[in-house]
């Protein structure tokens, strides 16, 4: 199996499932996160707990779950909690070692906008908003974000609106930050990463055939590079088979 | 030793909404992705409820159909969108062009709506939580205030913390998949935040897939969610929480969940989908009805019982 059969869904997919490597606990939005953790699952991270924002501790869903609260992963989970539980005790309790994120926008602190383009009071486009992403982002230990789309509008110098604010603006505000915030971004390029606060996103890994230049120029900041940049090896024909026809053989994400 | 004192608070989806809730009410309607209560929506749109605060963690399509209706005047959110299917078009329309009118809504996130419901269920003044800290949400939100704690922190030093204020809606309503006639409501599956929504308002209308006798509620008393003394109203309407689904009864009808972003993008479509559906159904029966068997057959779920649990009796 060559890669350029591979679609961006699933190279995003193998790629972030294998950052869950030694990872105890996920906190798996819909979509990219559920494939990437289902697939974590089934190679890097055998033990690894999926917990689902709607209050779903340990899944086991016969089907793919079309959403973060679908009826598949209700039966025959280990656990079904209320909201209150879930995110007063498991999130803000210090349980979740990732929190998987997206957004429309990031910087280069790993700060994160989902509410709007524009300002906020007239936006050009209103988007869904936090949901939980705030409350991951304060308490995960580290944070992984998927980005489908790597280019200068989406990785900003300045967010239009600051939804989900990493530990370095947490601090500046004298709030006491939790976790390291984002420390890993996952795009069809190559992944930035940071090791906490105080740190800038750099460039740490490229798909084969893109150049670090590639990536800067489509980076809205002075992207830093780091000195170990490495070349993060294809999707497997293991990982690719698994992914298509055990993860989602009905292709409901896999784009 | 079986004395009556059960109260009967059954009445009709009509009867509740025109009771329960009145033009310029703050309304809360809970139910995360599970249990949704559109059916109440619909019928406080045929009712034509106007300048209504309404409160819901996730505003999804039945907010969007209220909106369009012309009830709402102010939302109070943490997730504005079509689930993970797409945009609402007619929320989309209230605030980025302000049309037909501009709509106040103050935005929070998940939990900052999660401790502000804690918060008017318990009377408090304020409900502490660890988010928005370095956040622009306090800048447009003037609710979230940072406080100092008035204890040291965990290295001797000052804290400080955001705190939300309490939310003590009018009216909450929920849906759930069954209660007793006095309103001991039993939900399974996703219980997201109904219990702490109905205990923060000031009347709460529960709207169930089936009332049950007495003794079914009785023989697990832990599956009791909400207790009948939060409960001012019942009303059994089957598959009110349609297109969201009621675990173990009807699963979530994703196609209409996807086909409503062309939907509410099209204000025309929109309004005309809300004659046909809304206006053009007499209540949910209709609603019901109208969708067909063999529509519900396409939502039927199989079985998958718990296995019963033995809570003992004194011998």
């Amino acid at each position: 199996m060559t890669t350029d059969t591979v679609t961006s869904s699933e190279l995003l997919s193998v790629v972030a499932s294998r950052e869950l490597a030694a990872r105890r606990t996920v906190f798996a939005g819909i979509g990219l996160p559920t494939l990437a953790a289902s697939l974590a699952h089934l190679t890097v991270a055998p033990k690894l707990e999926i917990v689902y924002e709607s209050g779903v501790c340990g899944a086991h869903p016969s089907h793919l779950p079309e959403t973060i609260a679908d009826a598949v992963l209700i039966t025959g989970a280990e656990a079904v909690i209320p909201m209150p539980t879930l995110f007063g005790s498991v999130l803000q309790g210090g349980h979740i070692d990732v929190g998987f994120l997206g957004a429309a926008q990031i910087d280069k602190w790993g700060n994160l906008n989902s509410s709007v383009i524009g300002d906020w009071h007239h936006p050009k486009a209103r988007l869904p908003g936090s949901g939980g992403a705030n409350e991951v982002m304060a308490s995960s230990r580290e944070v992984f974000v998927v980005m489908r789309r790597h280019d200068q509008r989406s990785f900003t110098e300045e967010l239009d609106f600051c939804t989900s604010p990493g530990p370095d603006r947490a601090l500046a505000d004298g709030i006491r930050p939790l976790g390291a915030g984002v420390t890993r971004v996952i795009t069809e390029l190559g992944i930035l990463a940071r090791e906490g606060v105080g740190e800038e996103l750099k460039l740490a890994a490229l798909h084969p055939g893109v150049t670090a230049e590639d990536v800067k120029a489509n980076t809205g900041w002075d992207l830093q590079v780091a000195g170990d940049l490495s070349v993060i090896e294809p999707p497997s024909a293991d990982e690719l088979a698994l992914l298509r026809e055990d993860v989602d053989p009905e292709r409901v994400y896999l784009r | 030793m079986a004395v009556e004192t059960a109260v009967d608070k059954t009445m009709t989806m009509r009867e509740a909404v025109a009771t329960y809730v009145r033009d310029g009410d703050t309304v809360a309607l809970e139910g995360f992705t599970h249990l949704i209560p559109t059916a109440a929506g619909h019928e406080i749109i045929r009712q034509g409820r106007r300048d209504l605060t309404v409160i819901r963690m996730t505003a999804d399509i039945v907010v969007d159909q209220m909106l369009a209706s012309g009830c709402v005047s102010r939302l109070v959110s943490s997730f504005v969108g079509n689930s993970s299917a797409g945009s609402l078009g007619e929320l989309r329309r209230r605030v980025e062009n302000d049309d037909p009118e501009p709509l106040a809504f103050e935005e929070y996130s998940h939990y900052g709506m999660i401790c502000r419901y804690i918060a008017g269920a318990q009377r408090l003044p304020f409900y502490p939580l660890r988010s928005y800290g370095g956040s622009d949400l306090p800048g447009v939100n003037p609710a979230l205030r940072k406080v100092t704690s008035p204890y040291p922190g965990p290295d001797g030093g000052t804290e400080q913390i955001y705190v939300v204020p309490p939310v003590n809606p009018d009216v909450t309503i929920v849906h759930a998949q069954r209660a007793d006639r006095s309103g001991n409501t039993q939900i399974w599956g996703l219980t997201g935040v109904q219990a702490e929504a109905v205990y923060a308002a000031s009347k709460a209308v529960v709207v169930v897939e089936e009332v049950v006798e007495d003794e079914v509620v009785r023989s697990d008393p832990n599956r009791t969610v909400i207790p009948a003394h939060a409960v001012d109203a019942v009303v059994v309407c089957p598959r009110g929480a349609h297109p969201s689904f009621a675990q173990g009864y009807y699963d979530r009808d994703n196609a209409f969940y996807r086909s409503w972003s062309a939907i509410s993008k099209d204000k025309e479509r929109l309004t005309a989908w809300l004659e046909e559906w809304v206006h053009g159904t007499a209540d949910h029966a209709e609603y019901v009805a109208k969708l067909g068997e063999e529509f519900w057959e396409g939502l039927a779920v199989g079985e998958a019982m718990s296995l019963p649990v033995n809570y003992g009796r004194r011998l």
